[in-house]
């Protein structure tokens, strides 16, 4: 068996810097948190208008 | 077979650059005339709805600077001021603003309309718009009356909290827009007399690159002379009391008397730069009166009072 056929080939793709990886780490936590406190704020304004939230015309 | 794609470079922007898109300084000002328009509104609002309206107001301000920045970053990358921002600084792609810009604008005026009611929504659309499309895209770079007529966007705040709160418009909140729209102009020609060169190089036809500053320095006295009675007319209205009337009367005395130097200014812009940060605090000052003087005249209602909710 060659040498060649042993050696790992890189993966095809783009493959992000260490500071990259961090920007995009930072990035998915602030979304994760914006969706998070946007599902909160739908349950607690929910919550304060009561019944009468289905009650209007659409 | 091997194909070759074509695609941008991944990105390094960080959660603050996009916070930086956001204007912060301008996005509390906002926030801050927003809450005056909703409190001295007379329907008083649960304090969940208040907000959630001013995190929507919040939001869309954001929006509208992101898309700001979008459509400006070669104006910003010529100037002194800007060239830090986060395009021309090469952190973040035009297209990642411009994705920001929109999806904040969709939620925002979404979420406004869902909880708290359409009208309040739909004129914060037209908020954005006006500045998007009418301020940064057409006026900023045609005339010396872009930040004029642009200004408009700015007052808006006030009358979209009121709206927030009562679902319509009264002359009250319309007052308090008139006061930010006759405040822009001296506050943004006082800066952009010290700034002229770097507006200059950008091409961008501030009034004292097309008119001088001579010219500029004229109708920043203009603009205050109007400015300064407007600002005392909720007190003279009946709609704030006399605490907020001194207020008024001495800080409109103090921009007038500055104004008047600035005029009278032949060399340097020490005069300009008082003015500049003077008429920050002169609108603070204003807005701030106008909710102490609601505060003390009707206290806000306890938490587990009856609030209507907009439903």
């Amino acid at each position: 068996m060659s040498e060649r056929n042993t050696e790992a080939k890189p993966e095809p793709g783009i493959r992000l810097t260490e500071q990259q990886q961090r920007a995009r780490r930072a990035r998915s936590i602030a979304i994760a948190i914006s969706l998070g406190v946007l599902a909160a704020l739908f349950y607690i304004v929910t919550l304060v208008k009561g019944p009468g939230l289905l009650e209007r015309p659409l | 077979m091997s194909v070759t794609v074509a695609c941008a470079e991944p990105s390094v922007a960080g959660v603050g650059d996009y916070i930086e898109l956001m204007k912060p300084r301008v996005m509390s000002l906002v926030v801050f005339t927003a809450l005056v328009g909703l409190v001295v509104a007379p329907v008083p609002m649960h304090p969940v709805m208040a907000f959630t309206a001013l995190l929507c107001i919040a939001v869309g301000a954001g929006a509208a600077g992101a898309l700001n920045m979008w459509y400006d970053a070669d104006i910003d990358a010529r100037m002194a001021r800007t060239a830090a921002r986060p395009i021309p600084a090469g952190r973040l792609a035009r297209g990642e603003a411009l994705a920001f810009g929109l999806t904040l604008a969709g939620f925002s005026v979404v979420v406004l309309g869902l909880l708290v009611n359409v009208f309040a929504a739909l004129l914060l659309a037209a908020t954005i718009g006006f500045y998007v499309g009418i301020y940064t895209v057409w006026l900023k770079r045609l005339t010396p009356q872009n930040i004029v007529i642009g200004g408009a966007a700015g007052a808006l705040p006030p009358v979209i909290g009121w709206a927030a709160a009562t679902g319509g418009v009264a002359i009250e909140p319309l007052v308090l827009f008139l006061i930010v729209f006759l405040w822009t102009p001296p506050h943004f020609w006082a800066l952009s007399l010290y700034r002229a060169d770097d507006y200059a190089r950008a091409g961008v036809p501030m009034l004292p690159v097309v008119a001088g500053a001579a010219e500029t320095r004229r109708q920043i006295l203009r603009y205050t002379l109007v400015l300064a009675p407007v600002g005392v007319a909720p007190w003279l209205f009946g709609y704030a009391g006399a605490l907020y009337g001194i207020a008024a009367v001495l800080a409109g005395g103090a921009m007038i008397v500055l104004a008047v130097r600035v005029r009278g200014e032949a060399r340097g812009h020490t005069a300009s730069k008082q003015m500049f940060g003077f008429s920050i605090l002169y609108l603070f000052l204003l807005f701030a009166m106008l909710l102490v003087d609601r505060m003390a005249t009707a206290p806000l209602a306890p938490l587990w009072g009856h609030f209507p909710t907009g439903t």
